[in-house]
């Protein structure tokens, strides 16, 4: 494989085993590897390492055991603000700053950064476009937000600084079942424009066919299969087929139990 | 002479007492501010000093003002002059709700918006100032607050030891069996309290963010 092609590999997990303290091991010798402009889903119950995996990624934990490559750099080299500022990050409950308007909120890191108050403005003006939100909507505060507008703004937040990579905890998962829908449609289509390499948490089956070029399987720590969308329904593997069957279940209630 | 006729009379001496009374305790919530919160801060960033610290400002509180002036009445520089021997004292007694409030103001900031700002790249510094701090505002200004009334309170006492303060006025009343002479010390230091409790409460539920 050529360096720089497309299937080249911009976050590596060797051997990574994560403790939380002797008893407890949340994940067992992780090896995964994440190509550029991939959405790679990792899918799992609560419980089964995924979103510990994700912080692994932006070394908000750091392995007890092995290594995580960004970019061909393991993440304890990194200074870690750099690193995390080369990776956007959506979390479930968003995060926003209730005491920032909109506007502050997806301009932070560029302020961080330093950039020019103008060019802060009319990038914020550009993201708030991207996701789909009016420019009225940069004056106001979080609170002022029905849920979707705030996973949006929570998008775009995380999009701000204009990072190749993106992570996403299960970015949609508190919102009602029509939002998220429409969260999800147009998230493919915004990946499809930016082509980041994103890392996608969720447990939802449906979800990550939807959204996903690979699916990771966790659980207990363990890394069960890789599979395109389309393997995964027709994965050997009991627990893939268990996934399989209960979305066939849900997608055709009169064929029940079948597989 | 009522009560009334007595303000009037002594208009600067009321005023005078009233402003010494307003420096101790504004000195001391000064000090008790630049020394309490940086104190918060640190414990919220080193949990083992926790104990320690809450613990001795604990202690503090449980020492009766009295003999707390006593106690500080021999040390050296200290000791030379009532008014540092007040603020001293006032000082000490404000620290333990504004540690406190600090402490619970920037732990009690909601998990998943430090972590967000964690992940975002802000390093501890912008943290912080941008986003930890902002949110503990109302609850470290409401510590403020306990620290400032009480100290009105506490300040009255400063008298005994010659520092000054309304309580001249109440130690002064209370040796010639005077109401109206304490009343004259009373009225001015709860008027005080309550300006002290108002002005910081509305600042308070200016900073408080709406959730």
């Amino acid at each position: 494989m050529l360096a720089g092609g497309a299937n080249d590999v911009v976050i590596e997990f060797r051997g990574v085993s994560y403790q939380l303290d002797s008893r407890q091991t949340i994940l067992h010798r992780l090896n995964l590897e994440v190509r550029r402009g991939e959405t790679l889903v990792l899918l799992g119950r609560s419980g089964s390492g995924k979103t510990t995996t994700l912080k692994l990624i932006n070394r908000l934990l750091v392995p007890t055991e092995g290594e995580v490559l960004v970019e061909g750099r393991g993440t304890l080299v990194w200074d870690p603000i750099r690193l995390r500022r080369r990776i956007g990050y959506v979390i479930q409950e968003i995060g926003l700053f209730p005491h920032c308007t909109v506007e502050r909120n997806v301009g932070l890191v560029p302020a961080a950064e330093g950039w020019p108050a103008e060019k802060r403005r009319e990038r914020v003006r550009e993201l708030l476009d991207l996701v789909g939100l009016e420019p009225a909507m940069a004056a106001r505060y979080p609170h002022e937000l029905s849920g979707g507008q705030r996973q949006r703004v929570g998008v775009a937040r995380a999009l701000a600084a204009g990072p190749p990579m993106l992570l996403m905890d299960e970015p949609f998962g508190a919102l009602d079942p029509l939002t998220r829908a429409e969260l999800q449609r147009e998230f493919q289509s915004l990946q499809r424009r930016l082509r980041k390499t994103i890392v996608f948490v969720t447990h939802d089956l449906r979800e990550a066919l939807l959204v996903a070029t690979r699916i990771g399987l966790l659980e207990a720590g363990r890394l069960v299969g890789l599979y395109t969308p389309e393997e995964f329904l027709r994965a050997p593997d009991p627990l893939a087929a268990d996934y399989a069957a209960a979305f066939r279940t849900a997608e055709n209630p009169t064929e029940r139990g079948e597989r | 002479m009522s009560l009334l006729e007595f303000f009037l009379r002594n208009r600067e001496g009321v005023l005078e007492l009233t402003l010494e009374h307003l420096w101790l305790v504004g000195v001391s919530i000064l000090l008790a501010v630049a020394i309490g919160l940086p104190l918060g801060i640190l414990l919220t960033r080193w949990p083992r000093a926790r104990r320690p610290v809450l613990g001795g400002a604990n202690i503090m509180q449980t020492i009766p003002s009295l003999a707390l002036f006593a106690f500080l009445l021999p040390l050296p520089w200290l000791g030379e002059r009532a008014d540092r021997i007040a603020i001293t004292a006032l000082t000490l007694y404000a620290l333990l709700p504004i540690i406190r409030n600090t402490y619970a103001g920037i732990t009690g900031v909601d998990p998943a918006v430090v972590e967000a700002g964690r992940g975002m790249g802000l390093t501890d510094r912008q943290l912080l100032f941008k986003v930890e701090l902002p949110l503990a505002l109302g609850v470290i200004i409401a510590g403020i607050r306990v620290a400032a009334v009480t100290s009105v309170g506490v300040a009255t006492i400063a008298a005994a030891i010659g520092a000054g303060g309304l309580g001249e006025y109440i130690f002064r009343g209370l040796a010639m069996v005077s109401n109206q002479l304490i009343l004259a010390g009373a009225i001015p230091a709860a008027l005080l309290a309550l300006l002290a409790d108002g002005t910081l409460g509305l600042i308070e539920r200016r900073l408080r963010p709406a959730q």
